[in-house]
C-alpha cells in the first residue's frame, strides 16, 4: 500500500469536486490542445482558459513577453478569438477532456461581462466562470479597468445576476497586499463563490508599456496575500496563484489556507510542470 | 491554390516530448558550437524545419524562464546511444554561453521537436535552398530529404564572414550547385543574399524556394520567389517565450488561406510559413 499525500486528493471548490488542487492558470495553457500534447488534462484539477471577451481581441504589439530575473513581464493584450469562436471551436473539445473547465472572462463594460456570463452559463461543459478583475496590462487595452475594490464588486454582481444557478463564480483579484482583503471581501459580498489570489502584478516593460509580472519572483507576495485573506476572512474559499512551480510550492499555498492553486508561468518554462507537481504531491513512484 | 505537398504523419509521431537530454559532445566550428545530444524520442519525430526549446540551466536555472530555441541541424545514429540530435549554437548571451560551455555528460531540459516543418513537394521539382548564418542548419537535412525524392537541389549558403558560414564543404555533397555569399567577401561572392537571388532562381529553374535566415533575407526571398513564379517556404525566427504554443507571445502577421489577415503563433503555426502568406512589412516593422 502506498501512502498518499493529502495534497493530491480531490478537493471541493465552490461546490465543485476537483480531482486534485492543481489548475492551469489563465493565459498559460494555450487553447488546451497545446498542453494536452504533453499529458492528459484529466490529470489536472482543472483548466482555466485565457480570458475570453465578447468580440475577438487582436492583442498588443511586440514584444509581448520579456524575461526578467525569476519572472516574466507580459503584455499579451488578452488576444483571444472572441466568444462565438471560442464556443464553436474550443469549448467543445475542452469539455471532452475529463477535466474541470473554468472559462475566464474579460469585458469592456458591465454589460459585456453580464452577456458573457449569460451565454457561457447556457453552454454545456462550463464548470465555472473566472472573472478577470485584475488584468495588469488593462490600461489602454479597452477592458474594464478595475482600480478600486468596489469596481471589482460591481463586475461580480453583474456576472452573478446573469449566471444560471449552479455555475460558480471565481473572482480573480490582484496580489496587492494593501488592498487584497478589502477586494476579497467586496467580491465575496457581491456573490463570488471563491477568490483567486491572484493575478500578475502591475509592472512595466523595459519600454514603459504597462505589463504584468509573474513567475517565482512574485511567489512570496502571493503567499502573503493568501495568508492575509485567510486570516481576515476565514470562511472564504481561496485559490492561490503566483510563481507556483512545483509540489513544495503547492504545499505552502495549501498550508496558508488555499483550497486549490493555479500554475501559469512555470508551464511556459516546462509544459509538464503542472502534471509533475500533481505526480509529486501524490508521491508517485 | 495550394502547394502540392505531403505532411502526413500519425498523431503520436507529431506530439513533441519534454525530455532530459544528455550532451555527448561540443565542438567549436568557426563562430559556432556544434552540440550533439542524446534526446530520447526527439530524433524519431524530427522533420526538417523543426526546433527544440531548451531550458537554461546551471547557476541561472529558474531565474531565466524563457526557453531558448534552436533548429535541429541533424539527427544521426550513434553507436550505443540510439539516435542523437545536433544543434548549431552561436554564443550571444547568458543561455547560449551556458549551453556552449557544457561538458559531455551534462543534462539539458528540452522540449521538441517543435513547430511545423518544411512542406515537401510531391513531384521531383527543382528546389532552391537559402540559408544564412546558423539558420542554415535545418536546410542540410532538408536537402537530403529532397534528394531522396529526386529533386534537384541548389543551395545558397550565406554568412557575415567565413566563420559564420555553416558547413559549406558538406553543402557541396548534398546539393547539385552551391553558391556562397559573405558580407565581407572572405569566401564566395561579396554582398547580400538578395544580390544573388535573381541569378540563382533563373539558373536553377527552382519551383520551390526554402529559406532559413534573418527576417530581412526571408522577405527578399519571398519577393524574389513570387517574381519568378516559385513557391516559397520561409522559416521565421521570432523571439519565443515558451516555444510550445501556450503563451501567445510570438505573434506573426499573416494572410490566411481564406484571405483574411490575422496574427498566428510563430512556434506552433510556424516557424515555417509560406512566404506569400507573411505580412513582412508589418512583421519587420520597416519599409521594404
Ligand atoms: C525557431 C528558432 C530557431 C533558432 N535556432 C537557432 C540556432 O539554431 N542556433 C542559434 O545559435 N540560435 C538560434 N535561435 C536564436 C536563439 O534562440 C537565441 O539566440 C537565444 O535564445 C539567445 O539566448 P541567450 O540567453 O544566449 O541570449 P540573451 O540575449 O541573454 O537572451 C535574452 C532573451 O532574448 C531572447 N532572444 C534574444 N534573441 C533572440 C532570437 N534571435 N530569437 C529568439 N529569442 C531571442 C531569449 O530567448 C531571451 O529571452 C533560434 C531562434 C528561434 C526562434
Ligand atoms: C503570458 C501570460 C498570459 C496571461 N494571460 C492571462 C489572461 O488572459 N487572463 C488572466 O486572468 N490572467 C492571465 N495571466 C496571469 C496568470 O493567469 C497568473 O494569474 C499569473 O501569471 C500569476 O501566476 P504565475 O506566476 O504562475 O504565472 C497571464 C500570465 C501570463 C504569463
Amino acid at each position: 500500500m502506498t501512502v498518499t499525500d493529502p495534497g493530491a486528493a480531490a478537493v471541493e471548490l465552490a461546490g465543485l469536486t476537483l480531482a486534485n488542487p492543481v489548475l492551469v492558470a489563465s493565459g498559460c495553457g494555450g487553447t488546451g490542445r497545446e498542453l494536452a500534447a504533453y499529458g492528459p488534462l484529466a490529470d489536472l484539477g482543472g483548466f482555466v482558459t485565457r480570458s475570453i471577451s465578447l468580440n475577438a481581441r487582436p492583442g498588443g504589439p511586440l514584444p509581448r513577453i520579456v524575461e526578467t530575473p525569476s519572472g516574466l513581464l507580459h503584455a499579451v493584450g488578452m488576444q483571444n478569438p472572441g466568444l462565438d469562436h471560442f464556443l464553436a471551436t474550443e469549448l467543445p473539445w475542452l469539455a471532452q477532456q475529463g477535466t474541470r473547465v473554468v472559462v475566464s472572462i474579460v469585458g469592456g463594460s458591465l454589460g459585456e461581462y453580464a452577456e458573457l456570463a449569460r451565454r457561457l452559463g447556457r453552454s454545456p461543459g462550463v464548470s465555472a466562470i473566472e472573472v478577470n478583475l485584475s488584468s495588469p496590462d488593462a490600461p489602454g487595452t479597452g477592458v474594464f479597468d478595475v482600480r478600486e475594490p468596489f469596481h471589482a464588486a460591481s463586475v461580480v454582481a453583474a456576472v452573478h445576476r446573469d449566471l444560471p444557478r449552479g455555475i460558480p463564480v471565481l473572482a480573480k483579484i490582484r496580489t496587492d497586499v494593501v488592498r487584497v482583503v478589502e477586494s476579497a471581501r467586496g467580491v465575496l459580498d457581491a456573490g463570488a463563490d471563491a477568490v483567486v489570489v491572484g493575478n500578475a502584478l502591475p509592472a512595466a516593460m523595459p519600454d514603459g508599456r504597462p505589463a504584468g509580472l509573474s513567475g517565482p519572483a512574485v511567489r512570496p507576495l502571493a503567499l502573503r496575500c493568501v495568508t492575509e485573506v485567510r486570516e481576515q476572512l476565514p470562511e472564504a474559499q481561496l485559490v492561490g496563484a503566483g510563481g507556483i512551480a512545483c509540489a513544495d510550492d503547492v504545499r505552502s499555498f495549501l498550508a496558508a489556507g488555499a483550497v486549490a492553486v493555479q500554475i501559469g508561468t512555470a508551464l511556459l518554462h516546462d509544459p509538464t510542470a503542472a502534471a509533475r507537481a500533481v505526480a509529486d504531491l501524490r508521491g508517485a513512484p | 491554390m495550394s502547394i502540392p505537398t505531403t505532411t502526413t504523419t500519425t498523431t503520436a509521431a507529431r506530439t513533441p516530448l519534454h525530455v532530459t537530454a544528455e550532451v555527448l559532445s561540443v565542438k567549436k566550428v568557426g563562430a559556432y558550437h556544434h552540440l550533439t545530444l542524446v534526446a530520447p524520442g526527439i530524433p524519431e519525430r524530427f522533420r526538417p524545419g523543426m526546433f527544440v526549446a531548451v531550458s537554461v540551466g546551471g547557476e541561472v536555472a529558474q531565474s531565466r524562464l524563457a526557453r531558448r530555441s534552436f533548429w535541429i541541424h541533424r539527427v544521426k545514429p550513434v553507436g550505443g546511444y540510439g539516435a542523437t540530435i545536433e544543434l548549431v549554437v552561436e554564443a550571444v548571451g547568458v543561455g547560449t554561453r551556458w549551453l556552449t560551455g557544457l561538458a559531455p555528460g551534462a543534462r539539458v531540459e528540452m522540449t521538441g521537436p517543435l513547430g511545423r516543418p518544411f512542406a515537401l513537394p510531391q513531384e521531383p521539382v527543382a528546389c532552391l535552398l537559402v540559408g544564412e548564418g546558423y539558420a542554415a542548419a535545418p536546410l542540410f537535412p532538408l536537402a537530403e530529404r529532397l534528394r531522396e525524392r529526386g529533386c534537384a537541389v541548389t543551395l545558397v549558403v550565406a554568412g557575415a564572414d567565413e566563420a559564420h558560414l555553416l558547413s559549406a564543404l558538406e553543402a557541396r555533397r548534398s546539393a547539385r550547385a552551391v553558391t556562397v555569399v559573405t558580407a565581407d567577401g572572405s569566401v564566395g561572392s561579396r554582398g547580400r543574399v538578395a544580390d544573388v537571388l535573381d541569378e540563382v532562381l533563373t539558373r536553377s529553374g527552382a519551383e520551390v524556394v526554402y529559406a532559413a535566415a534573418p527576417l530581412g533575407t526571408l522577405h527578399a526571398v519571398a519577393v524574389a520567389a513570387e517574381a519568378h513564379g516559385a513557391w516559397s517556404q520561409t522559416a521565421v525566427e521570432q523571439p519565443l517565450t515558451c516555444g510550445t504554443g501556450l503563451c501567445q507571445g510570438c505573434a506573426v502577421p499573416v494572410v490566411g488561406e481564406d484571405g483574411v489577415a490575422r496574427l498566428v503563433r510563430a512556434c506552433v503555426d510556424g516557424p515555417v510559413f509560406r512566404g506569400d502568406r507573411v505580412r513582412w512589412v508589418e512583421l519587420i516593422g520597416e519599409e521594404p
